[in-house]
């Protein structure tokens, strides 16, 4: 189904961004974007904006993801998974991503740099994203949003 | 919370009669003030738990109660797989046997006075902490392996402490009915290089002394007496354990419409305990178990290693070590009934009242020491597990302060420099690589520690031992 005129203008407008939203004991990411896949690169900047300003991560270093899930939501969980996954075994702060969805599979790439803690002042790690306030979806002006609660 | 939705049963019991879907009805212990200031979230997933298959007897919150996933954190639930029980990924959380061990040191505060600033330095260039920290020890598979199947009892082996250490651990450091081939790949990459690591966020190693002691006779029992200088360890089973849950509450997210589960929320994601699925996460689960008390046992030794460098006549003995978030079996009444339950404690103590065979022989007369963490600004408590503890709750209790504000807004509110700098002013030393996650987990982003452990000490989970205050906190 294509979309019409008016929801085009709309998401011609959207501006891709990330933000942090409270949970209880937790913290949650939301990316905006003109896509699905947008919000996705935009919720993985968020994902890197809890462990440290994503302004001071440098794209030295890339990474491949792959995922495959049932749902798109099921997808965000496992794309952030995929980096919180990643980061850990590295020991690398991912800031910066690239994200292709095609059905029910997603490719992404992620630059960072190994995590330099005088530089980077790393707040605190993700042990997971959870599916708590786990949405994928447009919202009323025609954006997609990507977003779900992480476990710190 | 909407008081008006519940029932009260006493001054520090709140009742949800069982409606809906719910099996059992769903107890909370709180006073009036800790009930009206809990999230309604709270009540809304507590009401989740009552749903689930095979749930026994109620669903019960903990006085510092807050909103998690799927489960509250502060969440008990007992399952009986006789009756279709269930085991939950979400109801043990992420940081599975996540937990405190607390040290006696053999020294008073006043012999560590003068050596406070070498002491906080040594610690904090002995035990590794923050985010993208790494032990010492690089595991290859056999040694992963056998230390998933082995946990502390694997770490004393490699010299990482001693036999008398084991004795006041938890199922003497080694977790029964684990499978190191139940966990993936992936988790035991996560792990290699984590082991005696403290990790981030709430986790942190405290110098603390008794500033108050409420019963004479279980502190005598614990070895404390006021002005001892203990040393508190609260951390878990690091990468592994949280690899296990993303895996699993994947797995059982999936896998829920073919056991026939009904979920009324996707984090509450469990498995028959009696399904391929269940029993592969019980032995990834256990294997987790072992992971953080093998972590905690390292650590136990830096600790040793750091004091013998500034304070060589202190002696550390382990006083006891206790998780709060596992999935264990155990034998609870149930309609005046003995029943072997999987019981989930998610942010819940364990709290067994005097004469349980699990207690250290030791302190098998006095009740189990319930060890409960505070902030790095307030108190911390020791508790012991009540013999009315087992018909209130399952034989648990509280965990700590429990967090009342986010750590978003904690960020809004504090810097970290300044706290740190005020803390210090109170003879409070404060090292970490990280002063937003100071300013993230400052002490007035938690509950008053002290109110929980009261209204848990009046609801009959657990009697208050000793008041510890902070001297050094290391905080990842």
């Amino acid at each position: 189904m294509g979309s019409t005129r008016g929801e085009q203008q709309a998401q011609e407008a959207v501006k891709a961004r990330w933000e942090h939203y409270a949970h209880g004991a937790d913290i949650g990411v939301r990316g905006i974007g003109r896509s699905t896949a947008e919000a996705f690169e935009q919720a993985a900047v968020a994902l890197a904006g809890v462990i440290t300003d994503p302004s001071r991560v440098e794209a030295r270093e890339e990474v491949m993801i792959k995922c495959e899930a049932p749902d798109p939501e099921v997808l965000l969980v496992d794309w952030l998974n995929a980096l919180v996954y990643e980061m850990a075994v590295r020991r690398m702060i991912l800031a910066r991503f690239q994200v292709n969805i095609e059905g029910n599979q997603l490719h992404g790439r992620a630059w960072g740099e190994d995590t330099d803690v005088a530089r980077h002042e790393p707040a605190v790690e993700v042990k997971g994203a959870t599916y708590t306030d786990l949405f994928v979806g447009q919202n009323s002006s025609g954006a997609w949003v990507a977003q779900c609660v992480v476990d710190v | 919370m909407d008081t008006t939705l519940l029932s009260r049963l006493s001054d520090f019991e709140w009742r949800i009669e069982a409606h809906g879907k719910m099996r059992v009805p769903a107890i909370l212990y709180a006073s009036e003030e800790l009930i009206r200031d809990m999230d309604n979230k709270v009540y809304e997933q507590i009401v989740n738990v009552a749903t689930l298959p095979g749930i026994q007897k109620a669903a019960y919150a903990m006085p510092d109660a807050h909103w998690g996933y799927g489960f509250p954190i502060g969440g008990v639930a007992a399952f009986d797989p006789q009756e279709g029980g269930v085991v939950s990924a979400g109801g043990v959380g992420f940081d599975i046997s996540c937990g405190v061990r607390t040290l006696l040191t053999g020294i008073k505060a006043a012999a560590l006075t003068p050596l406070k600033q070498s002491l906080a330095d040594a610690l904090y260039h002995h035990i590794p902490a923050g985010v993208g920290s790494t032990g010492r020890l690089n595991l290859d598979d056999q040694q992963l392996d056998e230390m998933l199947l082995n946990g502390a009892q694997w770490a004393l082996k490699l010299g990482y402490g001693r036999e008398a250490d084991l004795d006041r651990t938890e199922e003497r450091g080694c977790m029964a009915g684990a499978r190191s081939e139940a966990v993936s790949e992936f988790a035991k990459k996560r792990q290699r290089r984590e082991m005696g690591t403290l990790g981030s966020g709430n986790h942190y190693l405290e110098v603390q002394h008794v500033v108050g002691i409420h019963d004479e006779a279980a502190a005598r029992a614990f070895g404390l007496a006021t002005d001892d200088i203990v040393v508190s360890i609260h951390c878990g089973s690091r990468g592994l354990g949280h690899q296990i849950g993303t895996d699993f509450l994947r797995e059982m997210v999936l896998q829920a419409p073919h056991y026939g589960i009904d979920l009324p929320d996707r984090e509450l994601a469990c498995a028959p305990i009696e399904s391929p699925l269940g029993e592969t996460y019980l032995g990834a689960m256990r294997a987790a178990i072992n992971c953080a008390l093998a972590n905690r046992q390292i650590i136990t030794h830096l600790v040793r290693q750091a004091f013998a460098d500034v304070i060589p006549e202190a002696d550390l003995s382990v006083l006891y070590d206790v998780s709060h978030n596992t999935c264990k079996v155990e034998e609870h009444t149930v309609d005046g009934h003995l029943k072997r339950v999987f019981i989930h404690r998610k942010g819940a103590t364990r709290a067994f009242g005097p004469g349980h065979p699990a207690i250290p022989e030791a302190l098998r007369t006095i009740g189990q020491p319930v060890l409960i963490g505070g902030t790095m600004g307030t108190a911390s408590y020791i508790l012991v597990g009540m013999p009315e503890s087992e018909s209130r709750s399952f034989s648990s209790s509280c965990h700590g302060a429990g967090r009342q504000m986010s750590r978003h807004q904690a960020t809004k509110h504090w810097r970290g420099r300044q706290l740190i700098d005020e803390l210090a002013g109170r003879g409070i030393i404060i090292r970490s690589p990280s002063s937003r996650g100071v300013a993230e987990e400052a002490p007035g982003a938690y509950k008053d520690v002290t109110a929980v452990v009261e209204v848990a000490e009046k609801a009959g989970l657990s009697r208050r031992v000793a008041r510890l205050e902070p001297l050094i906190c290391i905080k990842g």
